[in-house]
């Protein structure tokens, strides 16, 4: 069965909440059977988590009957929930009963422990793949998002890799930083359940009073980051912070600056922990590359070398691979965990391997002489908004189609919007905010005169952003 | 001075959170979907800028409202 060594953990303790409640693994696999006992196996399950005990239990109990479940963040905004729902046709949802709201009209089967389990009368019974285990989100969502298919292959080989090259062991707590719906988030969860060790588990943020007072109570190991979790735990001083239990730390979600890197380096050496900077992509389940501690001070722009289990290639523009050190390429992994490929409808669900373990990152990288790999461009126009990818294309088609002339370029963590009418700033930004649920201040307003274009059309960028510094 | 400073004070969070002045009795962390810890973040860098403080770490967690950050400005020896 799947997650079938969650059994032998029994008396172990799975999760410490906030009230300082704990469950044991065998807590953990009662609630999970009692939830998933009532659905159909191979059934599409829509699935809005926390990073609560209830959630996670019923998570394990889905994917261990057969239940397909796809990944909401708890705020998710209703009308984004509706229009998935017309697409995919779910057979069931399982809700926190805080967000009722998304399950409008629908009398629970269960509700219990905070959640609520919804059968669907519109649901359709179509064909799911029998290797699809989990239908994961790729970034923040703009209209109708590529989902990635994964098997239940893709996760075990994923976490095993992750607890091998990290050395997690049944002794380390990690407390929860990330979003569960957030492949990164979801990997923490997974890599530590397999090692048998526990979850701390909160859904209140590092700026927040609840989530040290949890800390301090709960002695943490671990914790992962997106770059924007750095730049809090910088402002937070994390120099200065007492915080013993910690053994090792996690980043990825996007590039964390070198700058940055050294210091939490050395801060982290200083204080005896391990501070581990990783590369991954939903695609491949989560993790692709890591950059082993020891090396964060000596190579603090690198993404490390690949998990084990994966390999890395770079190829040029015509798919040939690139042997020499130095060169760049598109960065290409090959790997157990590469998903099974995308999902746009329902009757996607019913499709096989399309990767064949095979992935283009679609990120352009070098490789050193020692053999480590560094991220310096990307194929594609994509932003990292606080760990979410965010395609600048799509956004300005949203734009576009309201019939406003807009442009979109900027760096992670701020995207810059051209506008040439300044009338139209408060529409737009209400849009963003609307439909990619990330905090305004991921969006500056420019407005200018005309967006320059070359002579078949096609935004000049460069000059855009060469023209307003 | 204290009317200069509250003026001051307001306008961050009116800028920060793009609220309107008679919202700001009742802000709190969460309350408006632009306080979360991103909001969190500018919202402290941009009262240090304005006060020219440097806030604790115990400080920053605290500040979970508008009225609350009155309090712990205090401890700065800023009055309103």
């Amino acid at each position: 069965m799947f997650f079938e060594p969650l059994s032998k953990f029994h008396d172990r303790v799975a999760f410490i909440e906030e009230n300082a409640r704990t469950y044991t693994y065998a807590q953990l696999l009662e609630f999970g059977n009692i939830v998933a006992d009532s659905v159909r196996s191979r059934s599409l399950l829509f699935f809005v988590g926390l990073n609560s005990a209830s959630s996670i239990s019923g998570y394990i109990g889905f994917l261990q009957k057969g239940v397909v479940p796809l990944l909401f963040r708890h705020n998710i905004s209703p009308e984004h929930f509706r229009n998935l729902l017309s697409v995919y046709k779910p057979e069931y949802l399982f809700i926190p009963s805080s967000r009722k709201d998304l399950a409008e009209g629908t009398e629970p089967l269960i509700e219990a422990e905070g959640y609520r389990l919804c059968e669907l009368k519109g649901g359709v019974h179509s064909e799911l793949h029998p290797d699809l285990s989990l239908v994961l989100m790729t970034s923040g969502s703009t209209g109708s998002p590529k989902l990635v298919r994964l098997s239940g292959k893709n996760i075990l080989s994923n976490a095993e890799a992750i607890i091998d090259y990290l050395g997690i062991t049944s002794d380390d707590r990690a407390i929860t930083t990330l979003p569960m719906a957030y492949s990164y988030g979801l990997s923490i969860i997974h890599s530590h359940l397999l090692a048998g060790a526990t979850l701390v588990l909160t859904d209140a943020g590092l700026m927040e009073r609840r989530f040290w007072d949890l800390f301090k109570t709960a002695k943490p190991t671990t914790f992962g980051g997106v770059p924007y979790t750095y730049e809090m735990l910088k402002r937070l001083r994390f120099d200065k912070l007492p915080l013993p239990s910690l053994r090792y730390l996690t980043q990825a979600g996007g590039r964390l600056s070198p700058e940055l890197v050294g210091e939490f380096a050395s801060i982290c050496e200083r204080k005896g922990i391990r501070f581990v900077v990783m590369y991954g992509q939903t695609e491949a389940t989560a993790r692709m590359a890591y950059l082993p501690w020891e090396k964060a001070s000596l190579k603090p722009s690198s993404i490390g070398m690949p998990i084990p289990g994966g390999s890395f290639s770079l190829v040029d523009d015509s798919d040939h691979a690139i042997e020499g050190a130095d060169i760049s390429g598109e960065l290409v992994y090959r790997g157990p965990n590469v998903s099974l490929g995308y999902a746009e409808t329902r009757n996607d669900l019913a499709k096989g391997d399309e990767n064949k373990g095979v992935l283009h990152t679609g990120d352009i990288a070098t490789r050193d002489h020692d053999g480590f790999y560094y991220i310096v461009g990307r194929k594609k126009r994509f932003l990292k908004i606080f760990g979410n990818r965010v395609n600048l294309d799509e956004i300005e088609l949203l734009i576009r189609e309201r019939g406003i002339e807009a442009a979109c370029a900027g760096k992670d963590d701020l995207m810059k919007v051209y506008l040439t009418d300044s009338q139209k700033r408060e529409e737009v930004i209400s849009l963003l905010a609307k439909t990619t649920d990330l905090n305004p201040a991921a969006f500056e307003i420019r407005v200018i005169d005309v967006i320059p274009r070359d002579s078949s059309g096609k935004v000049l960028y460069s000059l855009l952003e060469r023209e307003l510094p | 001075m204290s009317q200069e400073n509250q003026q001051k004070y307001d306008k961050v969070f009116i800028r920060n959170f793009n609220v309107e002045p008679d919202q700001l009795t009742d802000l709190a962390y969460q309350t408006t979907p632009s306080w979360d810890s991103v909001g969190h973040m500018a919202l402290v860098a941009e009262l240090e800028d304005a006060f020219e403080i440097m806030l604790e770490m115990d400080d920053i967690i605290d500040l979970s409202s508008y009225e609350e950050g009155k309090r712990i400005l205090g401890k700065y020896n800023i009055e309103f």
